[in-house]
């Protein structure tokens, strides 16, 4: 299933922001529900959170490249995030990961060009005794083999 | 007379179709006339076997599996009709793999309904907390420290100690932490346990709380786990309800709050103060120690931050004493541990036992070797900061201090096992990539030192001035061991130094070879 994200929009941005700002520590809470709603954190959301929290603009721009879920773009329709980690290394990850990579032209961590599918490395997913393990737009696949990577690539193109 | 069925809903379970087998489950009995129930518990941690499906008994639970969808129309037939099945494994509770094994935290987990308070309740769920209201603070730090618990989120420090620091600290507000960052490779247990158990680790922290005077709680949760965020979500809700949360906990003077709080793919963010940083909004940069969380932790207040694991062993500890817990294991590692057999391994999943048993019955005698069916070559223990062991160490015992001495560590318990074909280069690589990928950056040797260890190693790789590289590797490695600020840089050459060490063949071409190619 395609996540369906709102296009950026700032009223609905400041009232995200909102929402969330009387927390203590907000920060990754208000990014968290921004990228929930627009699939990425619009760089125009940037100051908007600054102000929100009594932050300095580079303070939460910083907080914002420290993680890597944060996006600064729309990934493309489909994500699909493959377990790099040794457990699913020593299951033979390896070469299901060049498999992927080798199907849909591009390298983990890029997007096709069409836009249809991000490929991701994500290091371990908690499924380390059904190795390996991959992730398609939230839903969890272990116990991967040729055949279910290759399923999985097509449904992604889709 | 309906037939009420189990099927995990645990994220290991989903992620090899336990929910298709669950719908399917419900299609056919529909189909049939048989009415059916089904119950969606956690993991029992047999992975290898999942879908997992039980059937209730008069004589308790019959266990069949790994069960497909296209399997369910002659599983349900057998059972309307009583007759045999090829998936079925016998009662669940007598399958050698669990019986073997010591569940003093994980004894509900696979067995209720993770929602439900009044289950949590009829399998003695809240009696560790009903006595610690009764005992009082002070007794329930001697109990927490003559059960000899060591923190299971890797430093194993005892939380007893760590307890009695905040409890003795004067401040007008103080915090319970719950570690859920469970970022390691090869580690579940945590996970599991907030899927499957959800309101043991409330108990735990809410009994923290308590004794220690806190009345906030947090529980930091990694995003790739969103079932643990759901089901530890649903299960504070349902505590708030039932007066578990909120203003006078069990009837008590104590109030005690719980909020689950998201972190966002930083591994560094699993080290305690990073996580305290994370917790408070900013870049998840380590701290320096002291001062020590406890003193000053998160917003300034003492802070009580625990593994999952750690808060998920006191409920026990309470329940049935002391002593009842402190008289499993060996040496100064009490108790029991979750061990977790991961990677190419035959019978993978959770194994909670007493400290003690050694690597090699661990792999090979209850993980039955590689599911490849090819010779374990390599483990490694305590995730990706722990050391690659050769079959020539399988009888060091499960316990802190013995992985110690021979230069490893158990950290959260993980077991990655690897076959024959493992390149141990790769895999060292491996290890100085991960360092720089996660690293903080707020030292040097962590995070320039780790992305030069990668292009050494790849040198070594190439084949390009193999020993002079190798002594550059080790060199780097002690840098890094001496001048890291934590554990990430500081633990980093473990794994390298490690596979350098007991697989040198990999690093250092045969002699053979090097004629062969004259
Ligand atoms: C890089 C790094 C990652 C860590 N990740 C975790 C983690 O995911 N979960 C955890 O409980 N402890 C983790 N730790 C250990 C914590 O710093 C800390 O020791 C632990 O939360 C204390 O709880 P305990 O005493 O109950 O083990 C990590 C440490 C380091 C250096
Ligand atoms: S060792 Fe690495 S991760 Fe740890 S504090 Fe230093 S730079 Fe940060
Ligand atoms: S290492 Fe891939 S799921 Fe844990």
């Amino acid at each position: 299933m395609t996540a369906v994200y709102e296009p950026w929009d700032e009223t609905r941005g400041a009232e995200i922001i909102a929402e969330h700002s009387k927390q203590e520590g907000a920060t990754l809470v208000i990014l968290h529900a921004l990228q929930e709603a627009f699939g990425y954190v619009p760089a125009a959301a940037i100051p908007m959170v600054a102000q929100a929290l009594n932050l300095s603009r580079a303070e939460v721009h910083g907080v914002f490249t420290f993680y890597h879920d944060f996006r600064h773009r729309p990934a493309g329709r489909h994500v699909l995030k493959l377990c790099r980690a040794e457990a699913c290394q020593a299951a033979g990850g390896d070469a299901l990961a060049a498999r992927a990579e080798a199907k849909l032209g591009v390298s983990l961590g890029h997007t096709t060009a069409d836009d249809r599918v991000t490929l991701e490395p994500i290091y371990c997913l908690g499924l380390c005794a059904t190795a390996p393990s991959a992730m398609l737009d939230g839903r969890l696949v272990g116990r991967l083999d040729e055949k279910r990577i290759d399923a999985l690539v097509a449904e992604a193109q889709r | 007379m309906s037939i009420r069925l189990y099927v995990s809903r645990d994220a290991g379970a989903l992620a090899v179709g336990a929910d298709e087998v669950a719908l399917a489950l419900e299609q056919a009995a529909a189909k049939r006339g048989i009415a059916v129930e089904i119950v969606r518990t956690g993991s029992r941690g047999l992975y290898w076997l999942e879908p997992l499906v039980e059937v209730a008994t008069p004589q308790g639970r019959i266990a069949f599996g790994p069960v497909t969808e296209t399997d369910v129309p002659s599983l349900l037939d057998a059972l309307a009709s009583n007759t045999p099945h090829l998936l079925r494994l016998g009662a669940t509770d007598e399958i050698p793999w669990l019986k073997r094994q010591t569940r003093l935290t994980f004894a509900r987990c696979g067995v209720i309904d993770p929602r439900s308070l009044d289950d949590y309740r009829a399998h003695g769920g809240y009696k560790g907390l009903e006595r610690a209201l009764s005992l009082g603070s002070e007794a329930i730090l001697n109990e927490v420290t003559a059960s000899g618990l060591r923190g299971r989120g890797g430093a194993g420090f005892p939380t007893g100690i760590k307890w009695k620091t905040v409890a003795q600290a004067k401040a007008d507000r103080k915090f319970i932490v719950c570690n859920a960052d469970e970022g390691d490779s090869g580690t579940f247990a945590d996970r599991m346990i907030m899927e499957g158990d959800p309101f043991l680790v409330i108990e735990g922290m809410t009994t923290a709380g308590l004794t220690v005077g806190a009345t906030k709680g947090y529980i930091y949760i990694r995003s790739e786990y969103p079932h643990a965020v759901e089901a530890m979500n649903a299960a504070i809700q349902a505590a708030k309800r039932d007066g578990y949360l909120g203003a006078n906990i069990g009837g008590s003077t104590h109030s005690f709050d719980l909020e689950v709080r998201v972190g966002a793919g930083a591994y560094v963010c699993g080290e305690e103060t990073s996580l305290l940083e994370s917790l408070e909004g900013r870049r998840g940069l380590v701290r320096a120690k002291p001062p020590l969380p406890a003193h000053r932790g998160l917003f300034g207040k003492p802070t009580v931050i625990n593994n999952v694991l750690s808060f998920a062993a006191i409920p026990f500890i309470l329940a049935e004493g002391a002593k009842a817990y402190a008289d499993f294991g060996m040496g100064r590692s009490r108790g029991t541990m979750p061990i977790q057999l991961a990677g190419n391994i035959r019978r993978g999943g959770l194994f909670e036992t007493a400290f003690g048993v050694t690597l090699g019955e661990l792999v090979d005698d209850i993980g039955g070797g590689t599911f490849t069916g090819r010779p374990v070559r390599a483990v490694q223990v305590g995730g990706p900061l722990g050391a690659y062991f050769p079959r020539a160490l399988f009888d060091t015992p499960f316990d802190y201090e013995a992985f110690a001495a021979r230069d490893g560590l158990i950290g959260h318990g993980g077991i990655v096992v690897f076959d024959d074909r493992v390149d141990m280069r790769k895999q060292a690589r491996f290890a100085m990539e991960f360092c720089a990928i996660e690293s903080c950056g707020k030292c040097t040797p962590c995070r320039i030192g780790s992305t030069r260890g990668v292009e050494t190693i790849e040198k070594i790789i190439n084949g390009e001035r193999v020993s002079e590289n190798l002594a550059l590797v080790e060199d780097l490695c002690n840098t890094m061991k001496f001048g890291s600020l934590c554990a990430l840089g500081g633990f980093t050459p473990y794994p390298v130094l490690s596979a350098l060490k007991h697989f040198r063949e990999d690093f250092v071409p045969a002699p053979t070879t090097l004629q062969a190619a004259e």
